[in-house]
């Protein structure tokens, strides 16, 4: 063989390697941005929102009839809103960044809103429950695949009160969420013909209750309701004990988180909390999602708002998949979301592209928050406290 | 209001009031020596209950150890660590500024208070979130009628009250607390009366810091639950009441500290619904109180400097 016939049959065998390479190397990535508390007290669901997400996207990845390759570009909003601003604003602002999945916090999705509408940026809301998020505004990049305080509150008043509970004390922070919840408990309970006897405003980050339980001690509640996250309700149940107050402990979703759990340790036992999830098992692909979630390897739970994370990344992908990494196109593809087949079941989102979604009652049972319905509590087999 | 509930709330007020006054002594040590303020005061506090944390932890990894053991080696480290924190503070901030002008130190220590709260941060595991603390003392409750409190606290309280006290003793009974006198009253004349006045200063950096640090480990038992940024609003509490007690002397702080945990209680109990600003109530009364007292409750002129 002359030296020019080899040259050119490996040339040709060089090319014809690049063509056999090409179609899975000429995906083009595509980067979707994740926000969510990743340090701080309320990181555990952060954590579990950030790994859920990660797996839609790994998960997408491995499908070979994906048109693009996902990049998840995660930031830590801390809950705090002047630094969910910043991140906002740095993903928002990142012209490589299509779409976003964002926020836990509700103080901090809030104060988020308008940043994403004057970028163009279409999000969708994966935790925060804070009705004003879709309700309060008509920004087009706005979508939240979870339920609000609305319904978890109405659920609160309607529940509590079939349970024989009728003098009530709302200990809420003085966030936004902590107010909404606040205000939407008071406001369901009325038709029930109870009352709040007595309402705590307090800081998020004050450490000590005594003095306000102490007071709590004195009205005698049936029971106190939490508005506010998990350092809250730790923080208070673990002073419910020292102080003496014997009322029951409910509380919206959060503090339905494991960080509450591991927190107040048995002190926890028998808190009620409201959740706008059903358990992950009991939706149709729920197994499916807790195998691959195990084999993926995390180190954190998926914890509550896991699977609306995931649902929310898969939701942008499939908009992106549809027309393409384009923000535009994407934000009207996800407006117009009815009957999207998700993991937490089908999403349709109204007017205000806010998921319909109904509350449902857990309870904190042996170290592990337990579908109200298959809880030893419902079986009557345990007993809430009653003063 | 019950008489049981009224003791209850007077307990609280007791126990946010001892741990406030820890904190405040040190204020008025560092500025009975050296006339300075050492801001980073309140992130000792951090500092203590995270070595006592972590003690534990490693304590009870190594070895199976009783609680008592085991809350012994949390104390002893965070009493440690606290006064490394201050000596060092002490001898690589302080005395090489203390001729320069207060607001060098003030603005100094202010700082090496934020790299010891972002070192925790960032070097603890998980740093940002907080710790749950565990429970190292005798479980139980003390009820009678309406009022009821935990073992625990008593037990706190009971440490927090002797450690004041022992705080007393060291400064008017010992040759130590002779010099820290002797050196605030004129270091000059101190050093030619052939007292080691760096001694005697980082000395005090010393004491004042390991108070912190034991209350830091006192507040983790009380609340069960540490966080890094836990010793910013202490800091400042403890220096406010410092400030209202009578910076430099000793007493002062300990007034200052249950008077300011006595304003807190006082506005949860006559008006729950403002309990939000139980803060900028009490700061407030400080401000009021200052424009009376403006040397403090008790007057430098009428006490002795530590």
């Amino acid at each position: 063989m002359t030296k020019s016939r080899l040259l050119s049959l490996l040339g040709g065998a060089i090319t014809l390697c690049a063509l056999i390479d090409t179609p899975a190397a000429a995906k083009d990535t595509v980067k979707i941005a994740f926000i969510g508390p990743l340090s701080g007290g309320n990181s555990a669901p952060g954590l579990g929102g950030r790994n859920s997400a990660t797996l839609a996207v790994q998960q997408r990845n491995a499908d070979p009839a994906a048109k693009y390759t996902y990049e998840l570009v995660t930031f830590d909003d801390e809950c705090k809103p002047n630094v969910g601003i910043q991140v906002a604003t740095k993903a928002a602002s990142d012209n490589s960044i299509v779409a976003g999945v964002t926020h836990y916090c509700s103080a901090v999705g809030i104060a988020t809103v308008d940043t994403y509408a004057r970028f163009g940026l279409p999000v969708v809301v994966w935790g925060a429950i804070l009705p004003e998020i879709t309700y309060g505004n008509d920004f087009k990049e706005i979508h939240r695949v979870n339920g609000t305080m609305i319904n978890e509150g109405k659920l609160a008043a309607e529940f509590l009160t079939k349970q024989g509970y009728k003098k009530f004390v709302v200990i809420h922070d003085t966030t936004d969420y902590g107010k909404g919840q606040n205000k939407y408990f008071a406001e369901y309970l009325k038709p029930t013909g109870n009352e709040v006897i007595a309402t705590f405003p307090v800081s998020p980050d004050q450490q000590d209750f005594t003095a306000e339980l102490t007071k709590i001690k004195e009205l005698k509640p049936d029971l106190i309701l939490v508005g506010g996250l998990t350092p809250l309700g730790v923080r208070l149940r673990s002073q419910m004990d020292r102080v003496g107050v014997t009322a029951q402990l409910a509380g919206v979703s959060g503090i339905m988180t494991a960080g509450f759990l591991e927190g107040t340790g048995a002190a926890g036992e028998g808190t009620v909390s409201f959740h706008n999830g059903a358990p992950i098992s009991k939706y149709p692909q729920g197994q499916a999602f807790i195998d691959a979630y195990a084999k993926a390897g995390f180190r954190e739970d998926p914890d509550a708002y896991g699977p609306f994370a995931y649902s929310a990344a898969s939701l942008v992908i499939d908009a992106i998949e549809k027309v393409g990494p384009d923000r535009k196109k994407v934000k009207a593809v996800l407006n117009t979301t009815k009957g999207h087949k998700a993991l937490v079941g089908e999403i349709n989102f109204d007017g205000h592209r806010q998921n319909i979604v109904n509350a449902n009652v857990y309870v904190a049972q042996d170290g592990k928050w337990v579908y109200w319905p298959d809880s030893d509590y419902a079986a009557g087999k345990k007993k809430l406290a009653k003063n | 209001m019950d008489l049981g509930i009224l003791a209850q709330q007077i307990f609280n007020g007791l126990m946010l009031g001892v741990i406030y006054a820890m904190i405040a002594v040190g204020f008025s040590l560092f500025f009975g020596v050296l006339d300075i303020i050492k801001f980073s005061h309140g992130d000792v506090v951090t500092v203590g209950a995270f070595s006592g944390l972590g003690a534990v932890g490693l304590a009870g990894g190594l070895v199976v150890f009783s609680p008592a053991l085991a809350l012994a080696a949390g104390l002893a480290a965070a009493v440690a660590m606290g006064s490394l924190a201050g000596i060092l503070i002490g001898r690589l901030l302080v005395m090489p500024l203390r001729h320069a002008p207060a607001v060098n130190v003030l603005l100094a220590t202010l700082m090496a208070g934020t790299v010891l709260r972002e070192t925790i941060r960032l070097g603890v595991p998980n740093g940002g979130n907080p710790k749950p603390f565990p429970a190292l003392l005798p479980s139980g409750t003390i009820a009678t009628g309406s009022f009821s409190v935990g073992i625990d606290s008593v037990m706190i309280l009971c440490a927090g009250l002797s450690l004041v006290f022992a705080t007393h003793l060291l400064i008017t009974r010992t040759r130590l607390g002779l010099s820290i006198r002797a050196v605030a009253q004129d270091g000059e004349i101190a050093r030619l009366s052939g007292i080691d006045f760096q001694r005697v200063v980082l000395g005090t950096f010393a004491l004042g810091s390991a108070l912190a640090a034991f209350a830091g480990c006192m507040l983790g038992l009380y609340y069960r639950e540490i966080n890094f940024s836990m010793g910013v609003l202490l800091g400042i509490i403890g220096f406010a009441s410092a400030v209202i007690g009578g910076l430099g002397s000793l007493l002062g702080p300990i007034i200052g500290g249950f008077l300011f945990a006595g304003v807190q209680t006082l506005v949860v109990v006559l008006l729950p619904f403002s309990s939000a600003y139980k803060d900028v109530v009490a700061f407030a009364a400080i401000i009021v109180l200052i424009g009376f007292f403006p040397t403090g409750l008790i007057a430098e002129r009428r006490s002795e400097r530590v």
